[in-house]
C-alpha cells in the first residue's frame, strides 16, 4: 500500500510538470485524506477574469448541445455570445474514455461521473473548484454537495450537474405482474432466459452488491463499492449465473432501445431517458425503482488542472447549472437537474416529479457510481477490490 | 538535372532498385513493424491501479495474468475455434462455388459471376452485420421463415457469430480458389478421365491437390479477419473474442499493457499459421 500511495504521488508529480511544483522530497505537496489517497496539492483559482475565447470540453452526449443535433436543442450559442468562449465539445462514451481524454492534458474540462472522478483527482489532472467564483452554486440542491464523489476533505472538486438511477425496465405486454424487485434479474432471472439484459460495464458489479446487501445480510455488505473479497465473490457469482440467461448486454443506450423494442429484452437495467424514447415509440415498457434501491450516477463538471482557459471554463461551469439551461439539459438527457431553480423552469412541469428531483427519500435509495478502491473506507482496511479487479472480473463474467 | 540523374542511375541497377523500394519498405518497417513493436513493448508495461496511469517498469506481469486465469485462456481458444470453424465452413462453400465459375460456365457468365462475388464487398462491413442482426433478431425473418417447421434460430449468440463471420469473409475464399482452379488446365481433368478416373477420383487425386494450395491462402484471409475481429460478436452476440478483451481493455479499463499482452496472442498464432501455410505452398498461390 505504501508503495502505491508514492507511486500516485510520482504520478501526480509527473502529471503537474511545470503547473504546480512537487516538493523536492516528492510527497511534501500531497496531504494524506480520509478518502484513502493522497491528494495532489493543485492550486485552486481565486478569481475569474475575461474569457480566453475558447473553451474545450470532454462531455456525455447530449450534455453540450449547440443545436447540432436537434435545432431546438441549444444552449451553447448564447452562452458563446455572452462569454465571447467558442465551445467546442469532444464527446467521451464511458467514463474511462473521460479519464483517458482528460489525461491528455488538451482539454479545460469535463463532466465526470462519480467512477471518474475520484481517479481524476488522485493523479491530479484536475483542480479543485472554488465555488464562490461559480454564484448559481449556492442553488444546487444540499444533497449533491460535498459527496464522496465529488470533495476530498470538504473541498468541491467540481459542480454537480445532474442525476439519475438506474432503474428496473419490463416489457408491460410480455411481464403481466408488476416488479418492485430486482429478483427479476438475478434470482428469477430464469423466468425470462435468454430476455435479461444488463449493463456491460464493470461497475454493474455493484448492482448484483446491491442485490445481495438487501436479501444476504450475513455478507455485511454496507457500500456497494467496498466489496472485499468474500463480498466480491458472492457479487461476481451472482453475475456469472445471471449470465446464464442474458440474452445481450446493452453499452450504448440505442442498443437497449432496439432490444427493447424488437422484443428480443423484456426485462434488464435501464436509464429512464430510454424509457422516454421507448414510450415515444408507443412501446409497452414500465420502469420502477425496485425496493432494494439502485445504483446510480451524478454527473460533475470538473475542471482541468492544465486548462488553458480557465476562465471560460468557470463561466462554462456557472452557465451549465443556470437554472434555465440546467432545466433544459435535465430535460433533453433525461435527469434530475442539479439547481433547485431550474425546477420551474423545465418546459414539462411534471418533469422534476418524474425524476424525483427533490426527492431527497427517492435518492437515498440510491448508491451513485464511485470508483472502487483497495481502502474500504471503514475499519477493514485495505482489503478492498479495487477498480483493476473489478475489470478484470468483469472479463472473467462475461467468458 | 532530370537528364543528369537518369545517367547517373543508368546500368546501377541496385540503386535504381534501392530508390524505387525505399519508400514503400520505409513504410512497412516504421508504420507496421514499429508498431508492432512497440505493441510488444507496452506488453511489459503495467497500469498503476488507481489512478489508471501507465507504470514504464518492464515486469511479466501481464502475461502472468493472461496464463494464470482461465478466462482468457478460454476466450483465446474460443476465437481460434471459431476462426477456425468460419475457415472450413468457407471451403466447403467456396469449392463448388470457384470450381463451377472456372470450369463450368461460359467465359461471360464468369465475369458476371466474379462481379457477383465481389459485389457484397461494395456494401459497408457494418450495414452487413446489422442486416444479420435483423434477421437474427427474435421476431426476425429467419425465425419467421422456420416457424413453420416449428424450429426457432439460433438468436444472438455463438452460433450467430459463426453465421455471420461465414458470411462476411465468403469472399476472401472464393477469389483465391477460384484463382487456383482456373490454373489447371483442363487437359489434366481429360486425362484423368481417359485413364479411366471417375468424377470422384479425379477431384480427389489430381484437383485438390492441385488447388489445396489456394484453400489455403483463402484460408489466410477467413481466419485472420476473424480472429481479429470485434465488431460482430459485440453486434451478434455477448461473448467476447480476443478483440473485445484488447477494446475492453483500452477503452473501458484503460489497460493498455495488459490489451497490449493480449494482443501479441493472434499475433503469435498467424505467425505459426502463416509458417504452416508457406509449407503447404500457400504462397505460390497467392
Amino acid at each position: 500500500m505504501r508503495k502505491r500511495s508514492v507511486v500516485v504521488a510520482l504520478v501526480a508529480c509527473t502529471a503537474l510538470w511545470g503547473a504546480a511544483g512537487c516538493g523536492s522530497s516528492g510527497n511534501s505537496g500531497a496531504k494524506n485524506s480520509t478518502a484513502g489517497f493522497k491528494v495532489p496539492n493543485v492550486p485552486m483559482q481565486k478569481s475569474v477574469g475575461a474569457g480566453e475565447g475558447k473553451v474545450n470540453l470532454i462531455a456525455w452526449a447530449g450534455y453540450v448541445e449547440d443545436g447540432s443535433t436537434d435545432p431546438k436543442v441549444n444552449w451553447v450559442t448564447d452562452f458563446e455570445k455572452q462569454t465571447g468562449c467558442q465551445v467546442s465539445t469532444k464527446v467521451g462514451n464511458t467514463s474511462d474514455e473521460m479519464v483517458t481524454l482528460m489525461r491528455s492534458g488538451q482539454y479545460d474540462g469535463v463532466s465526470a461521473s462519480g467512477d471518474a472522478t475520484l481517479r481524476l483527482i488522485a493523479s491530479g489532472d484536475v483542480a479543485p473548484v472554488n465555488t464562490k467564483l461559480v454564484p448559481n452554486y449556492r442553488d444546487v440542491f444540499a444533497q449533491l454537495k460535498n459527496q464522496s464523489f465529488n470533495s476530498v476533505n470538504g473541498q468541491m472538486y467540481g459542480i454537480p450537474h445532474g442525476r439519475g438511477a438506474n432503474l428496473l425496465m419490463w416489457r408491460s405486454d410480455k411481464v403481466t405482474k408488476p416488479l418492485n424487485s430486482w429478483d427479476a434479474v438475478f434470482s428469477q432471472a430464469s423466468q425470462y432466459k435468454g430476455k435479461v439484459t444488463a449493463y456491460d460495464n464493470p461497475i454493474y458489479i455493484a448492482d448484483a452488491a446491491l442485490w445481495l446487501k438487501a436479501h444476504k445480510p450475513d455478507l455485511g455488505i454496507k457500500n456497494v463499492y467496498e466489496l472485499d473479497d468474500k463480498q466480491f465473490t458472492a457479487a461476481v457469482d451472482l453475475l456469472k449465473a445471471q449470465r446464464q440467461n442474458i440474452g445481450q448486454y446493452w453499452s450504448d443506450f440505442s442498443k437497449e432501445q432496439a432490444a427493447f423494442t424488437s422484443g428480443d429484452t423484456t426485462v434488464g437495467t435501464t436509464w429512464q431517458v430510454v424509457a422516454n424514447l421507448l414510450h415515444a415509440d408507443k412501446v409497452p415498457v414500465k420502469t420502477t425503482l425496485p425496493t432494494e434501491g439502485a445504483t446510480g450516477w451524478s454527473d460533475t463538471w470538473m475542471i482541468s488542472s492544465k486548462a488553458k482557459h480557465p476562465n471560460c471554463m468557470y463561466k462554462w461551469m456557472n452557465w451549465i447549472i443556470s437554472p434555465k439551461v440546467n432545466a433544459q439539459v435535465a430535460e433533453w438527457f433525461g435527469e434530475a437537474p442539479s439547481n433547485a431553480k431550474s425546477c420551474q423552469m423545465t418546459a414539462d412541469k411534471n418533469h422534476c416529479r418524474t425524476y424525483h428531483a427533490n426527492d431527497a427519500a427517492y435518492f437515498n435509495r440510491v448508491s451513485f457510481w464511485t470508483t472502487p478502491r483497495k481502502q474500504c473506507g471503514d475499519a477493514r482496511g485495505a482489503v478492498c477490490k479495487d477498480y483493476s479487479e473489478w475489470v478484470q472480473a468483469w472479463t472473467d463474467i462475461k467468458g | 538535372m532530370g537528364r543528369r540523374l537518369s545517367d547517373l542511375l543508368y546500368g546501377h541497377r541496385r540503386t535504381q532498385v534501392g530508390l524505387l523500394l525505399s519508400g514503400p519498405l520505409g513504410w512497412l518497417v516504421v508504420a507496421y513493424l514499429g508498431s508492432l513493436l512497440v505493441l510488444f513493448v507496452a506488453a511489459f508495461w503495467q497500469l498503476d491501479t488507481f489512478s489508471g496511469a501507465i507504470v514504464k517498469q518492464p515486469t511479466i506481469h501481464n502475461f502472468e495474468t493472461l496464463l494464470n486465469s482461465d478466462v482468457y485462456r478460454r476466450i483465446a481458444f474460443r476465437t481460434i475455434g471459431i476462426a477456425a470453424a468460419v475457415t472450413v465452413t468457407d471451403a466447403l462453400l467456396a469449392f463448388p462455388i470457384a470450381f463451377f465459375m472456372a470450369k463450368v460456365v461460359t467465359p461471360r457468365m464468369r465475369g458476371l459471376l466474379v462481379v457477383a462475388v465481389l459485389m457484397p464487398l461494395w456494401a459497408s462491413y457494418l450495414v452487413k452485420v446489422y442486416a444479420w442482426r435483423v434477421i437474427l433478431s427474435q421476431d426476425g425473418i429467419l425465425n419467421w421463415a422456420l416457424s413453420p417447421l416449428g424450429v426457432k434460430g439460433p438468436g444472438y449468440g455463438v452460433v450467430a457469430t459463426w453465421l455471420v463471420f461465414s458470411y462476411l469473409w465468403l469472399p476472401y475464399m472464393i477469389l483465391p480458389v477460384y484463382a487456383g482452379l482456373e490454373r489447371i488446365p483442363d487437359s489434366m481433368l481429360d486425362a484423368s478421365g481417359d485413364l479411366g478416373g471417375r468424377p470422384w477420383l479425379t477431384f480427389r487425386r489430381v484437383v485438390l491437390p492441385l488447388a489445396f494450395p489456394a484453400v489455403v491462402a483463402g484460408s489466410i484471409f477467413t481466419f485472420a479477419l476473424t480472429l481479429g475481429d470485434y465488431i460482430t460478436p459485440s453486434l451478434v452476440s455477448s461473448t467476447q473474442f480476443i478483440g473485445n478483451v484488447v477494446f475492453a481493455n483500452v477503452g473501458v479499463a484503460n489497460n493498455l499493457p495488459l490489451a497490449a499482452a493480449f494482443a501479441t496472442v493472434p499475433v503469435v498464432v498467424m505467425i505459426v499459421y502463416l509458417l504452416i501455410a508457406r509449407r503447404l505452398g500457400a504462397f505460390e498461390a497467392l
